[in-house]
């Protein structure tokens, strides 16, 4: 641990977790190199492309325009807690599998914590609702279509 | 039946779990991070570059200028439509002693950290004397370096037929100027390169390769000076590719030069801001276009003038994207008689390559703003001028007297006709066009446009693939070709899978990987499922051939009688007496194998050459609605049409498409590079490079179609990669024009919101 470095403890998709990190190193890149999650994807680093997302304490962030000391004691999910721990996927993988809603996948798990945060807090979320929440990621791949398709058939099957 | 499914994708799993290994994700032990000096400056004499201050920072491992790479160091040649007029305006990996673009290498900073490396790159000071900047291709030549040559680079010349007796005697001539303005493919993955030497074997390995690795290895070899098989390419999981990704860049050939001069593993991640102005550009041509033609639509003759914006270097492309729209301009019409001149010019701007169709979005919306105007003066129905023009399906093969990408101008198949009587029959265009019509005469500002194109695919001149069966049955297919995210390995799968009866999801699908086939062209052109596809199905089939004839050794049975299904083999009519695909492998060991008298494993080598390309076709159709109070475009309808042959697998081909249209419309609306009076450019976030998000996508409505298999493979499959992507500029500003009023309304794009507002508000 070098002077500049300070420690950090976050809960991170159930497990506590300790590193030493600089002030200025981002979540992402934290979570990232520290951590061993390279699911979480840099696409930006603006904060515009959202394939950085995570939950932090269940609200989707960005996780490159925030810094890992500002995560201080926050409970944090990325894409590798999203299964559950026997190995099925959440429907929300589960559904953008079966609805063909990725292609090159750098943009998936920055959707899928974006969608599992709004539905979470908002399962009755309507589809204008998951438009316009789904709208703030960007993908290059697939036009978006397939996005939405899944998103719409996981909340259905989450409500049910 | 396993052709023709909606299977779900084997790439899929990992992706979906975090599991997928990007171009960052990879690591190696001791590894140094790498981070570019770029010229802020457009065009300038380099005089000095101060690099003390950032060698004296913590971590920062070495600081290397073009002084520090070898004497005579190559220059990044052209990998395909190349000529030696291009030797001098190639890029140096290094800027020596001058800069031509914002954006340009001049020094890369190798430190422990990223976080270092980068600081250090701001403590290196470059002295830079400005010179006068290029910003327009139009303008007259100018000189480009000291030795006598022009920012010129090239003129293309095609024609054929009688075209100026057709203008001098037509009973009417159409003449536009058009242009379509400067965006890229922009994947979501930066680019990105590890690179590292084996220290048992001195073998350099570089992670993150893309596109085309068996050319990248051999490119870097020879740059590098080493043998080939002392250098092999990895591609790993591939964040989008469209045509930007993959080629060779300075920073590739720097950071693999770097890690064997520092015996370290060096890994560089691009930012997006550099990508915005490092990676390559494309598009920016200005056409004048003009058209002999009769009083009843038929075009006679097409005389085309077009400056290209290079940039402010060749690049691998080469001539690539302007040969490509110079010689498919004329798209799905007959056009008698053909002239084209295509100036190569070079700007002080980020160079340029191929992006998802290029040249035929380019040529498509060029054609077709032509045709939408053709219609507008003679007082024609634009799809009634489209049908008068079309070639027919008894034309076909049709020969267009040019040659593209070393291979002549054939058509394959097409039954253009039937797919615009297929969209005008979905949209019931009579009912649509008086509907249009009412709600314009109520003050609406509603529109609808074409786009009918010939799209290309099917590259060769060859792929292979070497598959084999493990004695525990499972079938394992190797290729040269590479994957960009599109779902190869499923495609790959099912053909294999059609042959032999193994289910597809147990078929495992390698590519990209040098060291695994001595040969292999790559992901673009939408050469892969025509190539790699067609060469699985070679294959498998000789795989069956074998297995059938060993099996009946094996079985005492004669071949004709034995069946496989399933990956299992039976007497037909005593299913008792059976063998699995896996049991028949295992007895081709070694021994087996010579006691069956023939060679061990049960495996083959294939590979599909083709001279041809083949030729899908689209059409897309576009209704839309402006707001008056905001520019804003509203699609109310959006139909592509697309035929592929025949379609593996018709998820991921409508994937393809509907993705590619977010890209198209991204061109037609949003996405440009700006660049100011000095060169510096505008666009270097995602904040002012505008790509679209769901909410400015419309819902696609995709009618694809197998009218039309290919004659030049066994599958008779087409390429599926680009056709979103082609038609979408020329259908949504034929659309945008037509509610403004007019055809002749707009002429270029992006259209942009003020375009439409001061046209609505005569401002």
């Amino acid at each position: 641990m070098s002077s500049q470095e300070r420690p950090v403890t976050l809960e991170v998709n159930g497990d506590p977790v300790r590193v030493f990190v600089e002030a200025r190193k981002t979540l992402a890149d934290t979570l990232r190199e520290d951590c061993g999650l390279t699911g979480t994807h840099l696409g930006c680093e603006q904060g515009v492309c959202g394939a950085c997302t995570v939950l932090i304490d269940g609200d989707p962030v960005r996780s490159c325009l925030m810094f890992a000391v500002q995560a201080e004691g926050s409970e944090i999910r990325t894409i590798e807690g999203l299964e559950s721990a026997d190995g099925t996927l959440h429907p929300l993988q589960q559904s953008f599998w079966d609805h063909h809603g990725l292609q090159c996948g750098f943009c998936t798990p920055g959707f899928l914590m974006l969608a599992a945060g709004v539905l979470e807090k908002d399962p009755n979320a309507d589809e204008e609702t998951l438009r316009e929440a789904l709208s703030s990621n960007l993908c290059r791949c697939t036009g978006y279509q397939n996005i939405l398709k899944s998103v719409l058939a996981a909340a259905e099957k989450l409500r049910s | 039946m396993v052709i023709g499914q909606r299977v779900k994708r084997l790439e899929d799993y990992p992706l979906l779990t975090g599991r997928g290994g990007f171009a960052a994700d990879q690591s190696r032990t001791g590894q140094l991070h790498a981070r570019f000096v770029r010229s802020q400056v457009a065009h300038g004499r380099i005089s000095g570059i101060e690099t003390d201050q950032a060698r004296a920072r913590p971590g920062v491992v070495a600081v290397l200028t073009a002084a520090d790479l070898p004497p005579s160091f190559p220059k990044i040649a052209p990998r395909q439509v190349g000529f030696d007029e291009m030797v001098p305006y190639l890029q140096s990996v290094l800027a020596c002693d001058r800069v031509r673009y914002v954006g340009e290498p001049i020094a890369v900073v190798i430190a422990t950290d990223a976080y270092e490396a980068e600081d250090a790159a701001e403590d290196v000071f470059v002295h830079i004397e400005e010179l006068t900047v290029v910003v327009d291709p139009r303008v007259e030549p100018s000189a480009w370096d000291d030795l006598g040559h022009d920012t010129e680079v090239m003129l293309i010349n095609e024609a054929y037929g009688e075209v100026d007796e057709a203008f001098s005697t037509a009973e009417c001539v159409v003449e536009l100027e058009l242009s379509v303005g400067r965006h890229s493919g922009v994947p979501m993955e930066t680019r990105g390169t590890l690179a590292w030497t084996d220290p048992m074997t001195g073998t350099l390995h570089v992670g993150g390769a893309a596109k085309v690795p068996h050319y990248n290895r051999n490119a870097l070899a020879s740059m590098l000076g080493l043998d080939r098989d002392r250098v092999q390419l990895h591609e790993i999981h591939v964040g989008g590719g469209f045509g930007i990704r993959g080629e060779l860049y300075p920073e590739d050939v720097v950071v693999a030069w770097a890690a064997l001069r520092l015996g370290r593993p060096v890994k560089w991640i691009e930012d997006r801001q550099e990508h915005l102005i490092a990676a390559n550009h494309s598009r920016d041509q200005v056409h004048v276009i003009k058209a002999a033609v009769g009083l009843d639509g038929v075009i006679h003759a097409i005389d085309d003038e077009f400056w290209q914006d290079q940039g402010a270097y060749v690049r691998t492309h080469g001539a690539t994207v302007p040969t490509l729209t110079a010689t498919l301009l004329p798209g799905p019409y007959r056009v008698p008689a053909y002239r084209v001149r295509g100036h190569i010019r070079l700007t002080n701007k980020t160079p340029a390559g191929t992006y998802r169709a290029p040249g035929r979005y380019e040529g498509s919306f060029v054609r077709e703003r032509l045709v939408d105007v053709i219609a507008e003066r003679l007082d024609l129905d634009p799809a009634e001028v489209r049908r008068r023009n079309l070639i027919g399906h008894e034309e076909m093969p049709y020969l267009r007297p040019m040659s593209v990408l070393g291979s002549k101008i054939e058509y394959d198949s097409g039954q253009y006709v039937r797919m615009l009587d297929r969209v005008l029959d979905h949209v019931d265009y009579p009912t649509l066009r008086a509907d249009v019509a009412q709600r314009r005469a109520d003050g609406e500002h509603v529109g609808f446009g074409f786009g009918f194109f010939v799209e290309k695919s099917g590259l060769g001149p060859y792929e292979g693939v070497r598959a084999s069966v493990d004695p525990d049955g499972a079938l394992r297919i190797v290729t040269g070709a590479a994957s960009v995210g599109q779902g190869v390995e499923t495609t790959i799968a099912q053909i294999a899978s059609e042959v032999l009866g193994i289910d597809y999801a147990s078929i495992r699908v390698s590519h990209g990987q040098t060291d695994e086939l001595p040969y292999g062209f790559g992901a673009f052109a939408s050469r892969v499922t025509v190539m790699t596809g067609s060469a699985t199905h070679l294959a498998a089939t000789e795989i069956r051939e074998k297995a059938l004839e060993i099996a009946a050794q094996m079985l005492e049975a004669s071949p004709e009688d034995l069946e496989l299904v399933d990956g299992r083999i039976s007497v037909r009519g005593t299913p008792a007496r059976s063998l699995t695909l896996g049991q028949v492998a295992a007895d081709l060991d070694p021994s087996g194998a010579r006691r069956h008298g023939t060679t061990p494993s049960l495996s083959a080598e294939s590979w599909f050459h083709t001279d041809h390309m083949t030729y899908p076709y689209g059409l897309h159709f576009a209704v839309v609605h402006l707001d008056p109070e905001t520019g804003h475009v509203a699609f109310e309808r959006y139909v592509i049409a697309y035929d592929v042959g025949r379609a593996i697998n018709p998820t991921l081909i409508e994937g393809q498409i509907v993705g590619g249209l977010a890209q198209g419309l991204g061109g037609a609306l949003y996405e440009q590079f700006v660049y100011d009076d000095l060169a510096q450019p505008q666009a270097t976030s995602f904040i002012d490079y505008l790509m679209p998000t769901l909410m400015e996508m419309p819902e696609v409505e995709v009618l694809l179609s197998e009218d039309a298999p290919s004659p030049l493979n066994p599958l008779g499959v087409k390429g599926a990669g680009e056709g979103g992507t082609t038609g979408a500029g020329a259908a949504i500003a034929g659309a945008i024009s037509d509610a403004l009023g007019s055809a002749e309304i707009i002429h270029s794009i992006p259209v942009a919101p003020a375009t439409i507002w001061a046209t609505l508000n005569d401002a």
